[in-house]
């Protein structure tokens, strides 16, 4: 049987979320690179987290498998730690006392 | 879409507006964020912007995810990433703002810290010494 039309526009559109969501992330290392401080760095790490877990909903929304969403929350959990821990870490110089 | 994996899921019509508003909705936000991050001058600002736009676009974005999978299991956890999100961006957001803060990290020049007259640019460290 054939595809609906409208699946070829839901393919298309999340396939343009998939590209411009990566050069976005390409575009946050910027600030990675050349942040001026310290706090810039994590801004901008934390930034990428959050736009590795739109990517990876967007690609198990594309390719129909449903596991990529469960690699979304786990990826946004590592994200989330990791901001807190390097919060941390700047603050007190340890992170387990 | 690939022909093997089609079996699973089956989208009508109304689910497929759903699911390309949505995403064109945090696609925009992600772009928002990202510009905002890019192009403010200061660490406080620039947190402003991705922990608000750039958590709203991905959160859509994992909206779009729940719409499209909800009969299954795989929607559910799509919203608990949504939940997540929301919940977590502002604890990390507050940790790396105090943790700048305590740094030295200094403010845009004009920013006061509420409730005192003096400016926190004039001694650097942003701490307030009244």
């Amino acid at each position: 049987m054939a595809d609906p039309a409208y699946l070829a526009v839901v393919d298309t559109v999340l396939y343009g979320a998939l590209v411009l969501a990566a050069g976005l992330t390409l575009l946050v290392s910027y600030r990675v690179i050349r942040g001026p401080t310290v706090p810039d760095r994590v801004v901008a790490l934390d930034t990428i987290a959050t736009n590795v877990v739109a990517i990876a909903a967007l690609y198990a929304i594309w390719t129909q498998q449903g596991y990529f969403v469960g690699v979304s929350l786990v990826l946004a959990i590592i994200g989330f730690i990791s901001t807190i821990t390097v919060a941390r870490y700047v603050t007190e110089g340890d992170i387990i006392e | 879409m690939t022909a093997e994996s089609a079996a699973a899921v089956t989208v009508g019509p109304v689910r497929a507006a759903l699911v390309i508003s949505l995403t064109l909705v945090g696609s925009f936000f992600l772009l928002v964020g990202t510009i905002g991050l890019l192009r403010f001058p200061n660490v406080y600002n620039r947190m402003h912007a991705t922990t608000k736009a750039t958590t709203l676009g991905a959160a859509s974005i994992a909206l779009a995810g729940s719409v499209y999978f909800l009969p299954h299991g795989d929607g559910l956890m799509s919203l608990v990433t949504v939940a997540f999100l929301f919940l977590t961006a502002p604890t990390g957001a507050h940790m790396i703002s105090q943790a700048a803060q305590r740094m030295g990290v200094p403010f845009v020049g004009g920013v006061r810290w509420p409730g005192t007259q003096n400016d926190v640019m004039a001694d650097g460290d942003g701490e307030t010494d009244d």
